[in-house]
C-alpha cells in the first residue's frame, strides 16, 4: 500500500481532529487552549514519519518514478485520483514538511483567537499543496491547486494585519482568475485528446502524449503558464504577493512565500516544460526575458521598501526570478538551479519572514524606521536576522548562491548579455539585504523593547536546524541536485531519451 | 598530510561557530585565548606543511577533494584544496600575521562588550581566508572571496551604534560587491568555455588554445575588475580610508595584510591567463602606477593617523598591481609578503599610540611621543623604514627593489612604439617611492618628535607589545630571502615561487636610483617637518588642492553625484511599485467606464420608459374616449364595424 | 292581393331594420330605445317568415316564434331594468346618465 494518499489527505483529518477538539475544550484554561496546537504538532509528526517511509521503505512499485497510487474517483469522467511522486515532488515535499515545522513550533502557538480553525485552515492548505506536489491527475490537481487558495484566502483576511481585507481580495482574484484559465486549458488538452482517441481521460501521462498544433498547444500551455506565474509570481502579475506577503499573519506569511510560491515554479516544471517542451522551448525567450525582469524589478523595488515584511516580499520576487530564467534555460543545469534556490529560497525567506513577524508580534510595527537596532536587546533573533539576510543576498556557502549560480551558468550558455544584466540583480540584492541589517539589527538602539524577550534557545535550535540546511545546501548539494531532477514521462519504460529526464 | 588542509581551514571555522553559539556567556579572556589559540593552531597546521612542503621533492603539489560540490552536465565544482607555492606563502602569511594581530587583539578589545562578536567574525574572516588561498577551484575560491567580504562589513560595522560606521561598512560592501559580481561574470566565461573552474583545468584549456581570444580578454577584464574593487584600486579606491571605522586588528588584519591582497592573489595565481592577455595587462600596470601616485599625493596631505595609513595600503597594492602588469607577479606576491608585516606592524602601533592617546587620531594632536612611548616609537619607525623602503636594513626595501628594477626592462607588446610606456611606468613607480618616504616620514616627525601636544596615559600591555616586536622583526629582515644581483645573488623567494625566474639584467645605477630616493624623501622630510622650526606650517585647507586632495581628490563626491544620490532619487521615486499602481489604475479605469455605462444606460432606459409611459397614457385616454360607458355609442360602434366588415366584404 | 315578391319583402324588412336602428341610435329615452330594439326584431323575424314562404322552409317560422317570445322577453327584462332603477332612485329615462362603464 503506498503512503501517498496518506500523505495527502493526513493533514486535512488532522486539522478537522484539531478544530472539533478545540471547540470541544472551551474551557478557557490556556493549557486547554493549545490542544489544537498540540494536535497539529502530532499530525506534523506523523506526516515526517509517513514521509520517512515513503523515502527510505521498500518501493513496491516499479518504475522510472519513486511511487505511484491511483485509484478511479469519477470513472465516468475519467478522473481518478492518481498521486505520483518522483525525485522533484519528494524533494519540494521535504521542504513543506521542514518548512511547516518552524511555522508550528514558532508562530502559530501565539494565535488566541480560535485557535482550532486557526489550525485547521493551516493544515488544510498544507493539504493542498501536498497534493499539488503530488498529483498526476490534471482534474485531481486543479482541484487541489484550487482547495490551496481558500484557506489561505481565509487565513489572511481572517487572521492577517491592518488591511488584510484588500490584500485578501486581491490574492483570491490574482490567483483564481489564472487558476481558471489553467480550467480551460485542461480542458482544451482533455478535449483535444479525447478527440483524438475516443478516451476521455485527465491522466498526466496519458495527455502527454496529445499531438497538439503548434498554435494550439501555445495556447494552452499558455494557460498554464499564466496560473504558475501568477503564483510564482512574474513581474507583470506580482502585484498580489506583496501585500498578500505583508498581511498575512506569520504562519501564512512563511507558507505563501516557503510554499506556496515553489507551487508555481514546480507547475512550471511539471506542467509547462513536460508537457509542452518544443513549445516551452520556443516561449522560452519570452519567459527568460520575463525573469530577468523580474529579478531586477523585485530588487529594485526591495531596494525602496520600508516595510520589513514589504521588503522581504519583494525580495522573494527577485528570488524566483532565478527559478524562472533557471526553468527555461532550457539546460539540466538550469533546472537543477532553479529546483535548488526554491528549495534555498524556502528556507532562507521563511526563516526571514518568521523572524519579521516575530519582531512584529513583539513591536507591533513594521516599519523599519521605528524598530531600530535590536542586536543590543535581542542579540540572537537578530543574528538569525543577520545570518538569513546574508544567505539571501547570495553569499557563496549558502543555498541561494547554488542556485543563482547554477541558473548563471546556464543562462550564460544561452545569452551572455542577459547573464551578465542579472548579476546586477547579485548588487542589488546586497543593497536591500545590508540596508535591512543595518536597519533593524545592526543600528543604533531606538526603543526599548519592554516585555519583549529574545528567541529562546529552543526556537534558535529550530531556526538552526534551517540555517544548517541551508549551509548544507550550499556546500553539498549534489545529492539533492541529483535527487530532485524531475523523471521522465514514459511510465513504461526508464527513461532514456528524455529532454529532461535522468 | 593533505588533511591539514581541510584542518586548516576547520580550526578557525569551528572556533567562530563556538564562539558565535556562546556568545554573552563566556569572558573576554576566554573569548581572545579560544580565538587566538584557534588561529595559532593553523599557524601550527602551516608551518608544518611549510615543513613538509619545502622538504618533499617539488612540483607536487598537495591536493585535496573533499566532496563533489555541483555537477551538471556541461559543469563540475568540486570544494577542493590545493596547496601550490603561492598559497603557501600565503596560508604562512595570513595565519602568522593573523595570529600576532588575534594575541594583539586580546587585550585591545578586552573592554568592549560585543568582544565574542569581534573575535568571532575575525577567525571566520581568517577561515574565509584560507578558503580564498587554498582552493584549487575558482568556484570554492569565489567562497572565501565574498566571505571574507562579508566579515570585512561586519568588522567596519563593528562599532554599529554610529550610523557612520555602518554606512561605511556598507559602501565597502557595495563598492566590493560591484567587483565580485563582475568578478562573477569572469567565472562564468571561463565556466562556459572550459566547463570547469578548476584552476589547473582552466590553464591547462589555456594552454591549449581552446579558448577564443575575445572571450579570454572578455574573462581576463572582468577578473580584473573584481581584483581591483577588492584591492581598492583606482575606480573603487573610495572604501578602504572609510574602512577604517572599524577597529583598529581589523584594519590591521584586513584591510591591510590580507583581504585586499586577494586581488593580488587571484592575478598572481591566474598569470598565465593574464599574460595571454596583452591588453588587460598592460591596463592593469596602468591603473597600478596611477593609483600608486593618487594614493601616495592623497597620503601626504591626511591628517588622520589610519587615514595615512590606509591611503598609504591603497598606494603599495598600486605597487603590486603594477608588478602583475608587468608580468613579474613574484615581485608582487614578495611585496605583498613584506607589505602584510609592515603594514600590520603600523596599524596595530598605531593603534596603541591612539588607545594610549584617548582616541586621538588627529597627527597634529600628537607629537613628541618618543620621550613617552619609546617602545612604541621604535616599532613604528620599524615599519615607517620598511614602507619607505630605506635601503638595505628593511624588507620592504628588497620587495620595492624588485618591482622597480623589473619594470624598466619590461616590454608592453600593445604601446605604441613612440613611447617608452615601461620607462614612464617606472618614473611614476619611482615618484611614488618618493612620496612615500616622505608621506610616512612627514607622519613619523610630526607625531613622534617636535613639541608635545597630548598627554599620553597608561602603558602598552605585554601581550600587545609581543607581536610589535615580532612583527618588526620581520617587517626589518623578513626581506632579506631575494636580494637585487647587485647586493648579493639571492634568490631563495624567487625560486621558492617559481623555478626559472628571468632575472633581467640589473644596471647598478637602477637599484642605486631605487635605494637613494626614499633617503632623499626623508631628508626632505625632514627638512619639511622634522626641525625645530618647520619650514611647513601646515594649516588645514591652506589651498584648494590640498582639500582636494585630502578628500581623495573628489572621487567621494563624484561618485555621490553620480551613483548614489541618482540611486537614492530613483528608487526613492520607484518606492512605490508602478506596476502595482498600474493594475489598479486599470481596476480603477474598469470601475469608472462601467459607472459611465451604467449610467448612460440608467438614463437612455429612463428616458425610453418615460417616453413609453406618455406614449401610453396618450393611448389610452384615446381608448377610454370609446370606452364612454354609452350603450348607444356602442350600438353606433357595432353598426360602423358591422358597416364596415360589409363593405369590404362586397368590396373584395 | 298580388302576391307580394320576396324582394319587396326584403325591401321592407331592411327598411323596418333601419328605422329601428335608428330609434336606437338617436332615441335617449329607454322606453323608445326598447321600443326601437322591438322594431329590429320584427324585421328580422318578418325577413324570417318571407325566406321560409320563399324556400317552402318551416324553418323560418320557426325562428319566427322563436324570435317572438325571444322579443318579449327582452322586452320584459328592459322594462324590468328601468323599473329596477327607477327603484333605486334613478328617475331619469335618459340612457346615456348610466354610464357608469365609462372607461
Amino acid at each position: 500500500m503506498s503512503p501517498l494518499p496518506a500523505l495527502v489527505l493526513l493533514p486535512l483529518l488532522g486539522g478537522a481532529v484539531a478544530w472539533l477538539a478545540d471547540r470541544s475544550s472551551t474551557t478557557g484554561t490556556s493549557s486547554a487552549r493549545k490542544i489544537s496546537w498540540r494536535i497539529t504538532l502530532m499530525v506534523l509528526t506523523l506526516e515526517t514519519v509517513l514521509l520517512l517511509i515513503t523515502t527510505f521503505g521498500q518501493h513496491s512499485y516499479q518504475g522510472p518514478w519513486l511511487d505511484h497510487f491511483s485509484i478511479p474517483w469519477i470513472p465516468i469522467m475519467g478522473i481518478s485520483f492518481q498521486l505520483d511522486m518522483d525525485g522533484l515532488s519528494l524533494s519540494l515535499l521535504w521542504l513543506t514538511l521542514i518548512l511547516s515545522f518552524p511555522c508550528v513550533l514558532l508562530a502559530t502557538r501565539k494565535i488566541d483567537t480560535n485557535a482550532g480553525a486557526f489550525h485547521f485552515l493551516f493544515l488544510a492548505a498544507l493539504t493542498g499543496i501536498t497534493g499539488t506536489f503530488l498529483a498526476t491527475d490534471l482534474f485531481l490537481f486543479f482541484f487541489l491547486w484550487e482547495l490551496m487558495l481558500v484557506p489561505m484566502f481565509v487565513l489572511i483576511s481572517a487572521w492577517g494585519h491592518e488591511d488584510r481585507h484588500r490584500a485578501a481580495i486581491r490574492f483570491f482574484l490574482f490567483t483564481q482568475g489564472s487558476g481558471l484559465l489553467m480550467l480551460l486549458s485542461i480542458l482544451g488538452l482533455v478535449i483535444t485528446h479525447y478527440r483524438q482517441t475516443d478516451v476521455l481521460t485527465f491522466d498526466y501521462f496519458t495527455l502527454a502524449h496529445t499531438h497538439l498544433s503548434s498554435f494550439l498547444s501555445m495556447v494552452l500551455m499558455l494557460g498554464f503558464f499564466i496560473a504558475f506565474a501568477v503564483k510564482l509570481p512574474v513581474v507583470p502579475v506580482h502585484v498580489w504577493l506583496p501585500a498578500a506577503h505583508t498581511q498575512a499573519p506569520t504562519a501564512a506569511s512563511v507558507l505563501l512565500a516557503g510554499l506556496m510560491l515553489k507551487t508555481g515554479g514546480y507547475g512550471m516544471i511539471r506542467f509547462n516544460l513536460m508537457l509542452f517542451p518544443e513549445t516551452a522551448l520556443r516561449f522560452a525567450p519570452v519567459a527568460m526575458g520575463l525573469g530577468v525582469a523580474g529579478i531586477l524589478y523585485g530588487a529594485w523595488l526591495s531596494c525602496a521598501q520600508n516595510d520589513v515584511k514589504r521588503l522581504i516580499a519583494y525580495s522573494s520576487i527577485s528570488h524566483m526570478g532565478f527559478v524562472m530564467l533557471g526553468i527555461f534555460t532550457g539546460s539540466n543545469t538550469g533546472l537543477q538551479g532553479a529546483i535548488v534556490q526554491m528549495l534555498a529560497h524556502g528556507l532562507s525567506t521563511g526563516a526571514l519572514f518568521l523572524i519579521a513577524g516575530s519582531i512584529q508580534d513583539r513591536l507591533h510595527t513594521r516599519d523599519m524606521a521605528q524598530i531600530g537596532g535590536l542586536w543590543a536587546s535581542w542579540p540572537r533573533l537578530s543574528s538569525a536576522g543577520l545570518f538569513f539576510a546574508v544567505a539571501s543576498l547570495g553569499m557563496p556557502g549558502f543555498g541561494n548562491f547554488t542556485g543563482e549560480f547554477l541558473v548563471l551558468l546556464a543562462t550564460w550558455h544561452v545569452n551572455s548579455i542577459v547573464a551578465a544584466l542579472t548579476t546586477a540583480g547579485l548588487v542589488l540584492a546586497a543593497i536591500y539585504s545590508l540596508r535591512m541589517v543595518n536597519r533593524i539589527f545592526l543600528a543604533p538602539t531606538r526603543t526599548p523593547p519592554l516585555h519583549a524577550t529574545d528567541f529562546s534557545i529552543g526556537q534558535m535550535s529550530v531556526l538552526g536546524v534551517l540555517m544548517v540546511l541551508l549551509v548544507l545546501l550550499g556546500v553539498h548539494p549534489q545529492p539533492v541536485m541529483t535527487l530532485s531532477l524531475p523523471s521522465s514521462l514514459s511510465t513504461a519504460a526508464p527513461s532514456s531519451g528524455g529532454d529532461y529526464g535522468q | 598530510m593533505s588533511y591539514l588542509l581541510p584542518l586548516l581551514v576547520f580550526l578557525p571555522l569551528a572556533s567562530a561557530l563556538f564562539l558565535f553559539t556562546t556568545a554573552g556567556k563566556i569572558s573576554a579572556q576566554t573569548v581572545g585565548f579560544v580565538a587566538a589559540s584557534a588561529i595559532g593552531l593553523s599557524a601550527l597546521c602551516s608551518i608544518v606543511l611549510a615543513g613538509a612542503f619545502l622538504t618533499s621533492a617539488p612540483s607536487t603539489p598537495l591536493q585535496i577533494t573533499l566532496w563533489e560540490w555541483m555537477h551538471t552536465q556541461e559543469f563540475s565544482a568540486d570544494i577542493a584544496f590545493a596547496l601550490d607555492p603561492i598559497s603557501l606563502l600565503m596560508i604562512l602569511v595570513v595565519t602568522i600575521v593573523g595570529f600576532l594581530i588575534h594575541l594583539y587583539a586580546i587585550r585591545y578589545m578586552e573592554e568592549e562588550p560585543g568582544i565574542a562578536r569581534f573575535f568571532g567574525c575575525m577567525t571566520l574572516f581568517v577561515s574565509a581566508m584560507l578558503v580564498l588561498v587554498l582552493s584549487s577551484d575558482l568556484l570554492c575560491l569565489f567562497i572565501g572571496w565574498e566571505g571574507v567580504g562579508i566579515c570585512s562589513y561586519l568588522l567596519i560595522g563593528f562599532w554599529y551604534e554610529n550610523p557612520r560606521n555602518t554606512a561605511a561598512a556598507r559602501k565597502a560592501f557595495y563598492m566590493t560587491r560591484i567587483g565580485d559580481a563582475a568578478m562573477l561574470c569572469g567565472l562564468l566565461i571561463l565556466a562556459t568555455s572550459t566547463g570547469s573552474l578548476q584552476t589547473h583545468t582552466v590553464l591547462t584549456a589555456l594552454g591549449a588554445g581552446t579558448i577564443a581570444p575575445q572571450t579570454l580578454t572578455a574573462a581576463a577584464l572582468f577578473l580584473l575588475v573584481g581584483g581591483l574593487a577588492k584591492s581598492a584600486q583606482i575606480p573603487f579606491q573610495t572604501w578602504l580610508p572609510d574602512a577604517m571605522a572599524g577597529p583598529t586588528p581589523t584594519s590591521a588584519l584586513i584591510h591591510a595584510a590580507t583581504m585586499v591582497t586577494a586581488g593580488i592573489y587571484l592575478i598572481a595565481r591566474l598569470h598565465l591567463l593574464f599574460a595571454a592577455v596583452p591588453l588587460v595587462m598592460m591596463l592593469t600596470a596602468i591603473i597600478g602606477a596611477l593609483t600608486i601616485l593618487m594614493a601616495a599625493c592623497t597620503a601626504l596631505v591626511q591628517t588622520d593617523l589610519k587615514r595615512i595609513l590606509a591611503w598609504s595600503t591603497i598606494s603599495q597594492l598600486g605597487y603590486m598591481f603594477l608588478a602583475l602588469g608587468t608580468g613579474i607577479w613574484q615581485a608582487a606576491v614578495f611585496h605583498l609578503m613584506t607589505h602584510a608585516f609592515f603594514k600590520a606592524l603600523l596599524f596595530l602601533t598605531a593603534g596603541a599610540i591612539i588607545a594610549r592617546l584617548h582616541h586621538e587620531q588627529d597627527i597634529f594632536r600628537m607629537g613628541g611621543l618618543y620621550r613617552s612611548m619609546p617602545g612604541l616609537t621604535a616599532a613604528f619607525l620599524a615599519g615607517a623604514a620598511a614602507l619607505a623602503g630605506l635601503p638595505l636594513v628593511t624588507s620592504g626595501f628588497y620587495s620595492k627593489e624588485m618591482i622597480l628594477s623589473s619594470i624598466w626592462s619590461a616590454h608592453f607588446p600593445l604601446a605604441p612604439l613612440f613611447l617608452p610606456l615601461a620607462h614612464i611606468l617606472w618614473g611614476m613607480a619611482l615618484a611614488g617611492a618618493f612620496l612615500t618616504a616622505l608621506y610616512i616620514s612627514r607622519c613619523v616627525f610630526i607625531v613622534f618628535f617636535g613639541p608635545s601636544r597630548t598627554a599620553a596615559s597608561g602603558s602598552t600591555p605585554r601581550l600587545m607589545a609581543i607581536p610589535l616586536a615580532c612583527l618588526s622583526f620581520l617587517s626589518l629582515f623578513g626581506g632579506v630571502i631575494e636580494m637585487p644581483d647587485t647586493l648579493a645573488p639571492i634568490h631563495l623567494f624567487t625560486r621558492f615561487l617559481s623555478s626559472p625566474f628571468p632575472h633581467a639584467e640589473e644596471p647598478v645605477w637602477l637599484v642605486l636610483t631605487g635605494g637613494s630616493v626614499p633617503i632623499a624623501g626623508i631628508v626632505i622630510a625632514w627638512i619639511l617637518w622634522g626641525r625645530a622650526t618647520p619650514v611647513m606650517q601646515e594649516i588645514p585647507g591652506q589651498s584648494t588642492i590640498i582639500r582636494m586632495a585630502k578628500e581623495g581628490w573628489g572621487a567621494d563626491a563624484l561618485y555621490d553625484f553620480l551613483f548614489v544620490q541618482p540611486f537614492r532619487f530613483l528608487v526613492w521615486l520607484t518606492r512605490h511599485d508602478i506596476l502595482d499602481y498600474l493594475i489598479l489604475g486599470i481596476g480603477r479605469m474598469t470601475r469608472a467606464i462601467s459607472t459611465f455605462f451604467e449610467t448612460a444606460r440608467t438614463r437612455s432606459l429612463t428616458l425610453f420608459s418615460g417616453k413609453t409611459i406618455l406614449f401610453l397614457h396618450e393611448g389610452d385616454a384615446l381608448l377610454a374616449r370609446f370606452q364612454n360607458g354609452r350603450v348607444r355609442w356602442y350600438a353606433a360602434w357595432i353598426v360602423a364595424g358591422l358597416c364596415a366588415a360589409l363593405v369590404s366584404g362586397v368590396v373584395s | 292581393m298580388p302576391p307580394t315578391t320576396f324582394n319587396a319583402v326584403l325591401l321592407l324588412s331592411s327598411f323596418l331594420f333601419t328605422i329601428g336602428l335608428t330609434g336606437v341610435l338617436i332615441r335617449r329615452n329607454l322606453l323608445f330605445m326598447l321600443m326601437a330594439l322591438d322594431i329590429m326584431l320584427n324585421a328580422a323575424a318578418l325577413l324570417f317568415v318571407a325566406a321560409g314562404a320563399h324556400w317552402h322552409d318551416a324553418t323560418g317560422q320557426v325562428m319566427f316564434l322563436m324570435i317572438l317570445a325571444l322579443a318579449a322577453a327582452e322586452t320584459a327584462v328592459g322594462l324590468a331594468i328601468i323599473l329596477a332603477l327607477h327603484a333605486r332612485g334613478r328617475p331619469s329615462l335618459d340612457a346615456d346618465t348610466g354610464n357608469l362603464l365609462r372607461g
